[in-house]
């Protein structure tokens, strides 16, 4: 999706943002999210996710660009004329205030009538299995709970668009993948618009229609999480996003979409040249450890292959997961299904190993 | 350590198995001891120690804290002075005084005649004066006056004796009448200051009991205040009038078989020939108050060793012989001062949280290089004296002083009608409220300071406009630092001293201005005792009404 596109509910055109005029913390990003789509934004710590939604929930002006929703530029509206739904990582529950409270507060502020308002509460919170703690404070629930009170009361409005920033943080991992599963569906089944924030990649290909995958202030690549995790287009999205092996080289030769690297220790590979173009330059080809094989049968007659030797072999139930020295290379794994006819490997062993072409990307070092 | 199951070998006592048994089975440790007890064991060296650390501290404390508010909290009720200075007078007045708005009779002015007397010559009768004179003024020179005057009582007498007989103007004959032999034996050629402490004679109380207790009274004088001996010392002319009153009430002279046997029943021959004077005449020539029955009621109404006296007088009331009643409508000044001193520290209070709220809220709001900056303009005020700052709001707030000066070139006000700014309660006010003000801003800080920004950016997500989402999310929150600025400021306020004294003026001093007078100029302890008890005891009052509304553990200093 291009900027501007007339579809796109949200869109960011050429936004930059600066916080003390010296550095720019967003760099020129583009965005355009459609309506009902559920788009996370992933990166490490400090890549400037948070500012972006804050930008789009107007916490934040932008330095330079335009943000616009549903339309309409949105730089010169308050916050609260937004009509945003948010959830923050805290929480932000008002702890002074009871569950149903805290989930009166925007219709209050609207100027919802007491019936409706209550019908409305009761519903939000049935939506997040929470109808029977209308009375309690926020004190006295857990952090899943508080996290599904911040939640209903984001939606307790019917916003079209809702914000989240890293909300499950905070919680354990049991917890964390049920309520990924639970938002994902009510942002489904509502049909809201979702910008999600979060430096947790298995969150972000769970949950996504399309994940942005940030870096220092720039979107690295925009897709979705198949795409993002099979096509990684440069060696930063390779190695953030799952599992990855790298290896250093210089390439040999380029024939259209394949490309020899000639590996630092002298042997040769194949891949496919994703931003490598010309001879001679030097690239990270990445592999993911479970493409890799050792089965000479499975690979093309004429494939290279490369010598490899079994430092460690871990048993993890449903894989086995073998480390290898390839290429110098000490932490070069090896992901195997267990399956019946799967044969253990043993340490010291010596192996021949090998990979499909287009599933070693060569990319940029 | 904290392991008290590592001891095998305790069985549990008989008692412990009672308690076991009556517990209805509670929860028992390995070697079944109850699991309380051995949590207890094991945290007692732990508790042990924290206590040795903080002891000096706890010692501190008392000797600094404790002991002198008991000590205020007793003196505010204390009044042993009178029972300790005039004994006999306490004890004649309660078994004859009845009619209360009469002279009282004989008995008791010979009573007080001793007792002054001897307050006297222990230079304690003026203490004793300006005691009851907090209670009705005059009685201090009434008590002045009669020190030198009650020399004489009993001179008449004393003449007649003496001319009867000689002897009765030696010590000796005394000595020999009054005090046990053995004392005489070891008082005799000892040095002055080794004389042994007086003992009275065998019997001689019952024969003779008001010379008795005169003259035990003047030896114990001679040896502990002068350090001279009975034995060298002509006695006074009031145990002349004990001896008279207790031959002339007609003592049983025949029961005293002693050395002066003989010179005392011709003495007790003699009295009915005497020419008398009542002992209340003598009084009247020392002074005509001694007739009035007024000085004898409140000598009656403090003979107690406790009173409520000083407390009732910090409520503008009065214990009289008629009972309690309000002071004289002129003489009302504690109840308004303590009405004044409650209102203008809820006004400093106010005052505080107005200005210094928006204060805190930049403080915790603002980027922290600008807000460093401010904290060091609100700290300021601490570091320089307080005086300094005091007299610099008088040098401001002058009527020709720096604001004044201003209105008048604005033309705001008139030269000659400029305006009372200090002086006045305005002044105490402006001052103190300027001097309070970190009070309130440093604890509001530190509750704004915990409150993420997150609340207010929700609240504004949620719809609400700045207003709306500072005033139903972010001030309750701060609630808390409002408390505890005001619980500060008011209970500082309330026992501020210096600044109203020194802008205060008339109008606008406080009760620690008035507590301050009393200690170090009119010295009526007593009084300050009370008024200060009155003070402590509002600001507990406040303090549980506080709780009981708010709740204590909704305060955060920090
Ligand atoms: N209010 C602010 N003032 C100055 N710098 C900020 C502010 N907020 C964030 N930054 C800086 O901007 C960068 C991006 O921050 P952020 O958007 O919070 O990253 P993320 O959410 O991806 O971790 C970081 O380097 C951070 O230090
Ligand atoms: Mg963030």
């Amino acid at each position: 999706m291009t900027s501007g596109d007339a579809a796109a509910f949200v869109a960011f055109d050429r936004v930059q943002k600066s916080y003390d005029g010296e550095t720019l913390v967003v760099k020129d990003l583009n965005l355009a999210i459609g309506k009902g789509e559920f788009l996370t934004m992933l990166g490490p710590s400090g890549s400037g996710k948070t500012t972006c939604l804050m930008m789009l929930a107007g916490f934040e002006t932008a330095t330079h660009g335009e943000i616009t929703l549903d339309g309409r530029p949105i730089n010169n509206i308050p916050p609260h004329k937004r009509g945003i739904g948010m959830v923050f990582q805290n929480y932000a529950l008002f702890p002074h205030m009871t569950v149903a409270e805290n989930l009166a507060f925007p219709l209050e502020v609207r100027g919802i009538g007491k019936s409706d308002r209550e019908e409305k509460i009761k519903r939000a919170l049935d939506m997040v299995q929470m109808g029977d703690f209308a009375g309690r404070r926020p004190a006295q629930l857990s952090g899943g709970q508080q996290q599904r009170i911040a939640l209903a009361r984001a939606l307790v409005f019917e916003p079209e668009l809702v914000l989240m920033d890293e909300p499950l943080g905070a919680l354990d991992k049991q917890l964390r993948e049920t309520l990924q599963f639970e938002i994902t569906k009510l942002a489904h089944d509502l049909g809201i618009t979702t910008v999600y924030v979060t430096h947790d990649q298995t969150e972000a290909l769970t949950m996504s229609d399309r994940v942005a995958v940030f870096d220092d202030g720039v979107i690295q690549q925009l897709d979705a999480p198949d795409i993002l995790y099979e096509e990684p287009k440069n060696s930063f999205v390779a190695q953030f996003i799952g599992e990855n092996n790298t290896l250093h080289g210089t390439v040999e030769r380029i024939d259209g979409d394949a490309a020899v690297v000639r590996l630092d220790d002298g042997s040769q590979i194949d891949t496919i040249p994703v931003n490598v173009d010309k001879p001679g330059q030097r690239t990270l080809v990445s592999i993911r450890p479970e493409r890799v094989e050792f089965n000479k049968d499975r690979l093309a007659p004429d494939a290279h292959t490369i010598k490899a030797e079994v430092k460690e072999f871990i048993y993890m139930g449903d894989i086995y997961r073998t480390r290898v020295s390839v290429a110098g290379n000490d932490d070069f794994i090896i992901k195997t299904r267990n399956a019946p006819d799967q044969r253990r490997l043993k340490k010291g062993e010596i192996l021949e190993i090998g990979w499909r072409p287009q599933d070693c990307r060569a990319l940029d070092a | 350590m904290t392991d008290a199951t590592a001891e095998p070998t305790h069985r549990p006592s008989p008692r412990e198995q009672k308690e076991m048994a009556e517990q209805d089975g509670p929860m028992l440790a390995a070697d079944g001891t109850p699991l309380k007890r051995s949590l207890n064991r094991a945290l007692r060296a732990q508790k042990l120690r924290a206590l040795m650390l903080i002891a000096p501290l706890l010692i501190f404390i008392l000797v600094t804290f404790v002991a002198p508010i008991a000590d205020m909290l007793f003196r505010s009720v204390e009044n042993q002075i009178v029972s300790e200075t005039v004994p006999r007078t306490i004890v004649a007045l309660d078994e004859t005084w009845s009619d209360h708005d009469a002279v009282p009779g004989e008995a008791v002015f010979a009573a007080m005649a001793y007792d002054l007397k001897e307050a006297a010559e222990r230079r304690e009768h003026t203490r004793l004066g300006s005691r009851l004179n907090y209670e009705t003024t005059g009685i201090s020179s009434l008590f002045r006056r009669s020190g030198r005057g009650v020399d004489d009582v009993g001179e008449i007498y004393a003449d007649q004796f003496i001319e009867l007989d000689e002897a009765w103007e030696e010590p000796a004959t005394w000595t020999a009448l009054m005090a046990d032999p053995e004392w005489i034996a070891d008082a005799e050629g000892t040095e002055d200051e080794d004389i042994p402490r007086f003992r009275l004679a065998d019997g001689i109380a019952d024969i003779l009991p008001e010379t008795a207790s005169a003259y035990a009274g003047f030896a114990r004088v001679i040896i502990d205040q002068d350090g001279d001996n009975p034995l060298e010392e002509e006695p006074w002319n009031t145990i002349y009038l004990a001896l008279y009153r207790d031959l002339s009430a007609g003592a049983d002279v025949s029961a005293y078989d002693g050395p002066q046997a003989r010179r005392l029943s011709a003495a007790a021959e003699a009295v009915p020939g005497f020419e008398s004077e009542p002992v209340s005449v003598m009084f009247e020539d020392i002074d005509e108050d001694w007739l009035d029955p007024q000085v004898w009621g409140t000598i009656d109404a403090f003979s107690s060793r406790y009173t409520a006296g000083y407390y009732l007088a910090a409520i503008d009331m009065q214990l009289t012989p008629e009972g309690i009643e309000p002071q004289p409508e002129e003489q009302r000044i504690y109840l308004l001062l303590f009405k004044r001193t409650l209102f203008m520290s809820g006004v400093i209070m106010g005052m505080c949280v107005l200005l210094g709220y928006p204060v805190a809220f930049l403080l915790a709001n603002l980027p922290l290089r600008t807000s460093n900056l401010l904290m060091i303009l609100v700290l300021l005020p601490f570091w320089t004296s307080l005086l300094v700052r005091t007299s610099a709001w008088k040098v401001l707030l002058q009527q020709e002083g720096v604001i004044n000066d201003t209105l008048v070139w604005i033309g705001l006000v008139a030269d000659n009608d400029r305006l009372q700014l200090i002086n006045n309660q305005l002044g105490t006010i402006i001052a103190m409220t300027h001097i309070l003000l970190p009070f309130m801003i440093l604890p509001l800080y530190s509750v704004m300071q915990t409150i993420p920004p997150s609340y207010v950016r929700a609240a504004k997500s949620l719809g609400a406009n700045d207003w709306t989402a500072f005033w139903r999310v972010y001030f309750p929150q701060s609630v808390p630092g409002i408390g505890a600025g005001c619980i500060l400021v008011f209970i500082l306020s309330i026992g501020y001293y210096i600044t109203p004294e020194l802008v205060g003026g008339r109008t606008g001093t406080f009760i620690s201005n008035r507590i301050a007078f009393h200690i170090s100029e009119s010295l009526n302890w007593g009084l300050a005792a009370a008024l200060g008890a009155i003070l402590l005891g509002a600001v507990l009052i406040l303090y549980w009404a506080y709780d009981r509304i708010v709740g204590i553990d909704n305060v955060k200093l920090g």
